[in-house]
């Protein structure tokens, strides 16, 4: 009697497995067709895409890829991806190691200044890049008169996204890193300093992955602080370049536009490809953590 | 070695946490204090002095009608999104944590829109509202589908919910995946024994366990959707007719367009105390049933 009672179960969840798999492949085709129709649109003349949008090759002029030459001329894309690329790199380094060094020092000691500047980075993290947008752009391009350098952008980068990398690196220290083992390195003659980058830096492998991960993400992505910091043609970064490529298009040349497109999220989806276990891995975990 | 004077400890303190405390208190604290202050001054944003005019800005901020009406507009919009976000991303990883022959393909899958910055994604979005509905619309003969969602007011705010739930459904469909594997198989064990059916099991043991998840996922999508300004800006541009403007993107117009920087930001304050006393109310109320195994 249980062994049926079983058997029927078992088989209900089948059937109910499989419902589930039609359900989750029907919504998925949904979750990619706009990265479909932009793909398959990229590769038409703009008389085929303007009357047969949903077609997979373009039935009047076919298969065409002198969009991307265009729009990699006109976006000027290799400069605006090597911008891109200098940024996100430098202010995730950035991030990593100033950020790392913080929370060390701000998990260990019991000082007030410690625990002042650990409190102000926990409470930062709720402050929304809007109502901060206005006075920089006040201090930095007015006063200071720093804006259109990449260094500046890259040390705003750094700025923002330390608080959490801290506090990240700080939960990291705590739990993994048992204070035995810096007793250890001091006994052995090692200063706080090398203890940090010979003993405990090694140790924090996964913390760093994820930090990285977030980050260089958020910085590759970010528009609206580059905007601001960046008005200077040469030095716009991806999304600066796809905003002001489709305004100056003005939807006339699609398929440039939607070469474009395709062009701005490459580089994301290739690295995707390779290191997807690793992104959504990092991704998951800094989350639950913040 | 002298470990507890007090230039050892500066000393400390500089090289480790130097760095990161000038960039911080440079981009975070330093323009925190300085935005108040700006709050009370009439700032062009061009010329040198910043005249004193007291709480004017304010008066200014609390009468623009329109700051309001976007700010209103921003509640339904986030209302919405937020509901339907996690909705999506609940069932997403409902079913994807069921042991389904290529669940990880499927949850890499879902997570991709959120690889893609802000800027690309309302454009892609746009093209599909303008084109591709359009002609699904003329070849199945469909009515609503064929007029662009985007040249209407109802259907580009529609426009600008179903975008938000297609960017973020994926990331909290994650937060809900690892909300699931962390309830340990000995109780859903233990429930089946007492005679829990799947079902059961799953809302009368899993959900009130995962709490946790749907506090963070909803505050998380809580203040996205508040400050919303990427998409905003294109896929709708605020049209047609300023008719999808949100909070963030009026405070962006109000300073950088309007050049009234003191109000610009005296309006970000308040997006901000919204924001916060929505997003701290929730997580308040969420956390005060939490239960724990």
């Amino acid at each position: 009697m249980y062994e049926l009672e079983n058997a029927q179960a078992a088989r209900r969840r089948k059937i109910v497995n499989v419902i589930m798999w039609v359900v989750l492949l029907v919504l998925f085709i949904a979750f990619i067709f706009p990265f479909i129709m932009a793909l398959i649109n990229a590769f038409k003349a703009n008389t085929d895409i303007n009357r047969f949008p949903l077609a997979l090759i373009g039935p009047r002029k076919g298969f065409i890829t002198s969009n991307f030459p265009t729009a990699m001329e006109k976006m000027n894309f290799w400069g605006v991806f090597g911008n891109s690329v200098i940024i996100t790199v430098s202010a995730t380094v950035l991030t990593l190691l100033f950020s790392g060094m913080c929370a060390f020092v701000v998990t260990r000691n019991n000082w007030v200044a410690c625990r002042l500047i650990f409190a102000l980075m926990i409470a930062s993290m709720v402050i929304p890049f809007q109502v901060l947008m206005i006075p920089i752009v006040s201090i930095y391009g007015g006063t200071l008169n720093v804006l259109n350098h990449r260094l500046t952008l890259i040390l705003m980068h750094t700025g923002f996204s330390v608080s959490m990398a801290t506090f990240m690196y700080s939960g990291a220290i705590k739990t993994n890193i048992p204070l035995e083992l810096e007793e250890a390195a001091l006994i052995d003659g090692c200063t706080r300093w090398q203890t940090y980058w010979k003993v405990v830096y090694p140790l924090l492998g996964p913390t760093t992955a994820t930090v990285a991960i977030i980050d260089a993400m958020a910085f590759w992505n970010d528009y609206l602080l580059p905007s601001l910091v960046l008005t200077n043609k040469p030095l716009y970064t991806i999304p600066i370049a796809t905003q002001i490529f489709y305004g100056s298009m003005g939807g006339s040349d699609m398929g440039c536009v939607l070469a474009a497109l395709i062009l701005a999220m490459l580089p994301i989806l290739i690295l995707y490809l390779v290191m997807q276990k690793y992104i959504v891995e990092g991704v998951t975990s800094g989350a639950v953590k913040g | 070695m002298k470990r507890n004077t007090m230039s050892y400890k500066i000393r400390q303190y500089l090289m480790f946490a130097g760095p990161a405390t000038i960039l911080f208190c440079g981009v975070v604290v330093i323009p925190l204090v300085y935005g108040f202050y700006l709050t009370f001054t009439s700032w062009d944003g061009i010329s040198k002095s910043k005249p004193f005019v007291g709480i004017t800005n304010y008066i200014a901020a609390f009468g623009d009608g329109a700051f309001w009406v976007a700010m209103g507009r921003t509640l339904i919009y986030s209302a919405i999104a937020v509901i339907l976000v996690n909705v999506m991303a609940f069932l997403l990883a409902y079913m994807v944590t069921r042991g389904i022959k290529g669940q990880n393909f499927f949850r890499a899958g879902f997570f991709i829109p959120n690889l893609i910055g802000g800027i690309v994604l309302g454009y892609v979005w746009k093209f599909v509202f303008n084109s591709a509905f359009v002609a699904i619309g003329e070849n199945l003969n469909i009515g609503f589908l064929k007029n662009s969602w985007l040249g209407t007011p109802s259907g580009a705010m529609a426009c600008m919910i179903i975008v938000a739930v297609w960017q973020y459904a994926g990331y909290m469909m994650l937060i809900y995946v690892a909300g699931f594997m962390s309830v340990s198989k000995s109780l859903i064990e233990a429930a089946q024994i007492d005679g829990c059916t799947q079902s059961q099991a799953t809302w009368k043991v899993i959900v009130p366990l995962m709490r946790s998840s749907f506090v963070q996922c909803i505050f998380l999508t809580i203040t996205r959707c508040f400050m919303v300004y990427d998409v905003n800006l294109t896929l709708t541009e605020g049209g047609p007719f300023n008719s999808s403007v949100m909070a963030a993107m009026h405070v962006y117009r109000t300073a950088f367009t309007e050049h009234a920087y003191g109000t610009g930001q005296a309006e970000a304050l308040i997006l901000f105390i919204v924001c916060a006393i929505v997003g701290v109310t929730q997580v308040y109320i969420g956390r005060k049933g939490e239960v724990s195994a």
